[in-house]
């Protein structure tokens, strides 16, 4: 609890004051360490706010838990009706009386008892006091509410000398007071100043209601001699006695994983660098009513649960069967991981409180159940308690306690197609990791969707608008067409998938028809060629022929002419072969 | 004292012999002498030796005078220096009626 300041112990030179531990969950933290031990600390508000109940649980807590026995001095309630107050609380005032833990002493003043004549002085409440606190050695002392001894009894002046000596005799007795003090009228902490006795450490609570929805702070006012929380811490009073909330972590020191948690959907993991969200990041979805945001929540639920991460559904909007039912159209089967205990539902109005109220229960919750994966759906119905600067405030604080516990968170939230698309309500949008937004895409008479990733730190992510598919089977993201018309989706992309189909065949058919015709070209080429080729050779025979024959007319001419030349020179017959044979 | 016609039990609750103790226990004396002869026993309680008993009587202030006797109980803190305080409230007053 307190392992923050022992680091910075170190640095002081001065050591710090001691203080011992409430044992309140959270208070401990804001005062690093507890209320200053054996000095009396002041808790002042108004009626109803808790005082009672943040001191006697101060007194039980010692008891049970840090072995410090405790007097509680009511001079409110008796002490059968504070028992049977916190027995709710699972505090057996009783038992630990019979133990002698816990002594409770009820001071009953009764104006209409008592006559004030002259001197006196209140040593017998010192005596009382002193024997119960030695009685069962007790370390820890609660006065409450010591101011009705102002309402018993006329003589203030008395009062007030009375209770200074009370409250140094208290310091002597090196005994851990509280002091309850009912909230005065105007600037003043209590109706008696007791803040003037009592000096070391004030805290104030306060019950305040804003738009009909209450919600109960605690402020440490002062607290001498340390460092403390000095902010309005929220906290709640439930089952198991006060939870403060110590919300706002100052450092930016978080351990980051770069391990994987898939998404459920395979092709936005796919868009997401292939492998899904970060452990431990923030994920907003944000889109319109109907776009399915509930249903991304549900399969990274689902899935996480598969590979048996342990999950926390905060629904504000649907009851559990109901998210289940609708759920179980889409195939997810999330009443399987309910049975074997992965997976928790919390549903709740969220008027039921108010926003820090809500905070400090998830918080409880969150500890308590230790999941590795929280859902809130939607965030945007908070903003019907609180305005938008408180819901962010309230988120940055859910985001940094839920990143120091290495827990991935995923919120929905509503956007109005009024506003700017780009800004969610709750101006979330900066602090998320991851940035899903899913988009009505409205064209040709129908909604479809559309899933963008607006932004995701730290991995390689698609810049490509999705078409955001829900089937019976599950989800799925499909390319949308994007053409000159602009970007297509449902209908309308089918359409002009056939379009592009028919385009297709019309375009092999007029290829088909091309070729054939320069099949027959070549043919008619080839037929042309060939018939040129025969005519070519036709006129090739012919001056053969030609040739030949003028060759022919020319042989026969010569032998013609040389039987004529030897005919008319009458040679015999040797002669011409004697010619013939010169010839060759 | 120790006569049944007691009708008045007074105890007297001190812390050691502080002033103001002695002075209420001597004004005390002195006013039941004065009006209630005979019929009152006065017990005085130091809570420095019984502390245990301060609890029984509600006491927070010291010196308490406590009527046990008649009913109802009635309580006077303080040194009992004013008289017809301390007697309007034993209810001792209407004396001569009695």
């Amino acid at each position: 609890m307190a392992k923050a300041p022992k680091k910075e112990k170190t640095k002081f030179v001065h050591p710090q004051i001691p203080k011992t531990l409430t044992g309140i969950t959270g208070l401990d933290e804001i005062t690093q360490g507890g209320i200053p031990a054996g000095r009396p600390t002041l808790i002042c508000g108004g009626a109803g706010c808790g005082k009672t109940l943040l001191s006697l649980e101060f007194i039980v807590r010692g008891a049970m838990e840090y072995n410090e026995p405790g007097v509680f001095m009511a001079f409110e309630e008796k002490g059968e009706e504070l028992a049977m107050n916190v027995a709710s609380l699972g505090f057996d005032l009783n038992k630990l009386q019979a133990e002698k833990k816990i002594k409770v002493d009820y001071v009953h003043i009764n104006r209409s008892e008592i006559e004030e004549t002259g001197e006196y002085d209140l040593d017998g409440l010192f005596i009382r006091l002193g024997f119960a606190i030695d009685n069962i050695g007790a370390k820890r002392v609660v006065l409450d509410t010591i101011e009705n001894l102002f309402s018993g009894l006329s003589n203030q002046a008395i009062l007030r000398t009375e209770l200074r000596r009370l409250f140094h005799w208290l310091k002597e007795k090196g005994v851990t007071a509280i002091i309850t003090g009912e909230r005065g009228d105007g600037q003043s902490l209590t109706r008696q100043g007791l803040e003037e006795y009592v000096s070391d450490c004030v805290i104030l609570l306060d019950h305040r209601v804003t738009n009909q929805i209450s919600t109960r702070r605690l402020r440490v006012i002062k607290y001498r001699g340390t460092v403390h929380g000095t902010n309005e811490y929220p906290f709640l009073i439930d089952e198991d006695g006060i939870s403060v909330l110590p919300v706002t972590s100052l450092k930016l020191e978080k351990e980051v994983s770069s391990e994987r948690i898939p998404s459920g959907i395979p092709a936005l993991d796919k868009m997401l660098g292939g492998k899904g969200f970060f452990k431990g990041s923030s994920i907003l979805v944000s889109g319109t009513a109907g776009t399915g945001k509930t249903s991304i929540a549900a399969c990274l639920a689902y899935e996480s649960c598969t590979h048996k991460r342990r999950c926390l559904y905060f629904a504000f909007e649907e009851s559990p069967n109901q998210i289940i039912r609708n759920m179980k159209s889409i195939d997810l089967n999330l009443q399987k991981h309910i049975d074997n205990g992965l997976l928790q539902f919390q549903a709740s109005r969220p008027t039921l409180h108010g926003l820090e109220e809500h905070l400090v229960s998830m918080h409880k919750l969150i500890k308590r159940f230790e999941p590795d994966v929280v859902i809130l759906d939607p965030i945007t119905n908070l903003i019907t308690v609180g305005a938008v600067s408180e819901v962010k405030a309230m988120l940055v604080r859910l985001i940094d306690f839920l990143l120091d516990e290495q827990i991935t968170v995923m919120f929905t939230a509503l956007s109005l197609n009024t506003i700017v698309n780009e800004q969610t309500d709750e101006g979330v949008s900066s602090l998320v990791d991851t940035w899903l937004s899913v988009r009505d895409i409205e064209f040709n008479g129908e909604r479809n969707r559309g899933l963008y990733i607006m932004k995701s730190r730290g991995m390689k992510h698609s810049n490509q608008v999705r078409e955001f598919i829900i089937t019976d089977k599950g989800m799925d993201l499909v390319d949308v067409y994007l053409g000159p018309e602009g970007i297509l989706t449902g209908s309308a992309r089918e359409a002009q998938k056939l379009r592009e189909q028919t385009e297709e065949v019309l375009h092999e058919n007029a290829i088909n028809l091309k070729n054939r015709e320069i099949d027959r070209k070549r043919k008619v080429l080839e037929a042309k060629i060939s018939s040129l080729k025969t005519e070519f050779e036709s006129a090739e025979e012919e001056l053969n022929r030609i040739y030949i024959q003028e060759e022919l007319v020319k042989k026969v001419t010569e032998s013609n002419r040389q039987e004529l030349t030897r005919m008319r020179r009458g040679q015999s017959e040797t002669e011409n072969k004697k010619e013939k044979k010169q010839k060759k | 004292m120790e006569t049944i016609a007691t009708k008045y039990e007074l105890r007297l609750y001190v812390a050691g012999k502080t002033a103001k103790s002695v002075t209420a226990l001597t004004n005390l004396k002195r006013y039941c002498e004065e009006h209630l002869q005979g019929q009152y026993k006065i017990e005085v309680i130091d809570l420095l030796v019984h502390p245990q008993l301060a609890e029984g009587d509600q006491i927070f202030a010291i010196p308490t005078l406590v009527r046990k006797v008649p009913e109802p109980i009635r309580k006077i803190i303080g040194d009992l220096s004013n008289e017809e305080k301390v007697l309007v409230g034993l209810n001792i007053r209407p004396f001569n009626s009695n």
